[in-house]
């Protein structure tokens, strides 16, 4: 199934969606496309007006155009997500989108497709760093 | 090459990095982000405020390490999401505290999705020319004879200087670049009894600059900020001290906060038609006045009487024609208009930088003594309107190339 993972760059759980068989809908892919695509020249995310113009489907013009144009490059992956998995209370270096008007929408937004969800909050220590992934891993498995 | 270190959040997912990294090498400098530590949170702890977004958070870092000196920079652009309230609330926190705490120029922009290099162009090379030519900047009297061109979206003017007196000057309105400014030198050469051979050094400034500055093979080309602030401070004879520059242009507005006549902070408008000089002009056509006859009307009315629902051009205008129909007078009509543009000045530029006085108001709408006022009432100031105050451009042009001599 193909899973979104919030927060979206969170490279622990590309990996874990990877591991127990499923598709992780991610932002890393999203980006290597745009980095390596030669036609495009606005360093380093390589976003173009268009792309933030597109973003308006998730968010109204009124909206700052950063919000858009995070929006433009993972609200596609929140349409085809069929589950999702949020963590909550992170810091930064577990993954970061910088901006907390997108967490909210991009949060919502995952809600408002009622496709099975796993939220849960980041672990503070070890005891709770094995339960957060066997969480994780039940959840995937059960998705099976 | 001048470091610009950039302390912003969402322009890259804006897509106008490439915009603004253009912006600073068409004047020589160069982009750079401050290094920091990736665990931000001591600095965002000691700075006070903690915003929920990590890109803000990531500013104040930045900003931190400017002050700490940990990284060095000549000029700081600070860049947040246009409307994004917590982006605003730190921009302008951050701005106030490298301004206590450092002696780097600071300028500010809230952008969107079209922001463009040409856009930013002229707040880039104030920042530049702030930090290359401090000693020019520093000049206070105009020596030999020297012309200034200002080469305005709405009025081009000319100003010839002899021993730091004004001896010809002359203006017309903004047709094309080039003719414009060869119609109002030749004028002002006549005033001056003068022939272009006698000119030592001519200096160029406004939207024009580069044009103009090639065609009379100037020895100044200078953006705006920096040489309106020279030619404000002269003319009202403030040059050493604080003061506040407000110029509400024909297309844009310049507030410049400057100490002995150097900008050390400045906002430029551009987003509204509603806050500029425009506003006004087309105000005045509606009532069937000169823009002359209309400052003087404004300045006999209410400012507070009629009641206005928007400040744009076309609604705003709109409100004041229904007025006109329920009875107001014209007087008072002018006068709501100028409070109109004195209020969203005060709103939308006037709150980026810190208004220190003397408020010197200058360029065309100056000589609006209803706008004057209007700026006055909201500012709890009397304004003080230089001399000549249309030609500030050329005189700081004039002034500041007689350096060059």
């Amino acid at each position: 199934m193909k899973v979104f993972i919030y927060p979206p760059n969170s490279m622990i759980l590309q990996d874990l969606v990877e591991r127990f068989g499923h598709t992780p809908l991610a932002l890393a892919k999203e980006i290597d496309r745009r980095v390596n695509d030669p036609e495009l020249d606005s360093p380093p995310m390589n976003i173009t007006e268009i792309d933030v113009k597109i973003g308006l489907k998730y968010a109204a013009i009124e909206v700052p155009s950063g919000v858009r144009g995070r929006l433009a490059l993972f609200g596609p992956l929140i349409d085809e997500a069929e589950a999702a998995i949020i963590v909550n209370n992170f810091p930064s270096t577990f993954g970061c989108m910088a901006c907390a008007r997108t967490n909210e929408l991009t949060i919502y937004l995952i809600k408002q497709k009622k496709v099975p969800t796993l939220e849960l909050d980041y672990p503070k220590n070890e005891e709770e760093v094995e339960d957060f992934v066997a969480r994780i891993k039940e959840f995937l498995e059960d998705l099976k | 090459m001048i470091k610009i270190a950039q302390l912003s959040c969402g322009n890259d997912y804006s897509g106008i990095q490439k915009e603004i990294e253009k912006a600073a090498e068409t004047v020589g400098a160069k982009i750079v982000f401050p290094d920091v530590d990736i665990d931000f949170d001591e600095a965002v702890e000691e700075f006070g405020f903690n915003p929920v977004s990590a890109g803000l958070k990531l500013m104040i870092a930045r900003a931190k390490a400017l002050v700490d000196k940990s990284f060095e920079a000549d000029a700081v652009f600070i860049a947040t999401c246009f409307r994004c309230a917590e982006g605003s609330l730190i921009r302008n926190e951050l701005r106030r505290y490298l301004q206590k705490h450092t002696r780097l120029p600071v300028v500010m922009y809230s952008f969107t999705e079209n922001t463009r290099a040409s856009v930013l162009l002229t707040r880039m090379e104030a920042l530049v020319t702030i930090v290359k030519r401090k000693d020019l900047l520093g000049r206070e009297r105009q020596v030999g004879i020297t012309m200034g061109i200002d080469s305005g979206s709405a009025t081009t003017k000319a100003v010839i200087m002899q021993e730091n007196k004004i001896i010809g000057k002359y203006w017309s309105p903004t047709t094309t670049v080039i003719e414009s400014a060869e119609a109002v030198v030749k004028e002002a050469l006549k005033k001056a009894k003068m022939d272009i051979k006698d000119i030592e050094s001519i200096g160029t400034t406004g939207y024009g600059r580069y044009m103009i500055g090639k065609h009379f093979k100037a020895k100044l080309v200078q953006e705006e900020l920096t040489v309106n602030s020279k030619g404000a401070v002269f003319l009202a004879d403030r040059q050493k001290g604080e003061a506040t520059i407000l110029d509400i242009g024909g297309m844009d507005n310049k507030a410049i906060a400057v100490m002995d006549g150097i900008p050390d902070s400045f906002t430029m408008g551009g987003i509204c038609a509603g806050a500029s000089g425009r506003f006004l002009e087309t105000t005045a056509k509606r009532l069937g006045l000169e823009i002359g006859e209309f400052g003087d009307l404004a300045a006999k009315g209410d400012l507070h009487k009629v009641p206005m629902n928007s400040y744009c051009t076309v609604f705003g205008i709109q409100g004041l024609v229904s007025a006109l129909a329920e009875g107001y007078n014209k007087e008072d009509v002018a006068a709501a208009a100028c409070r109109s543009v004195a209020e969203q000045i005060y709103e939308q530029q006037l709150q980026e930088i810190d208004v220190r006085y003397p408020l010197i108001q200058v360029g065309g709408t100056s000589l609006l003594k209803g706008l004057v006022m209007a700026v006055g009432d909201i500012l709890k100031t009397e304004p003080l309107v230089p001399p000549d105050s249309q030609y500030i451009g050329a005189v700081g042009g004039a002034l500041l190339c007689s350096g060059f001599i």
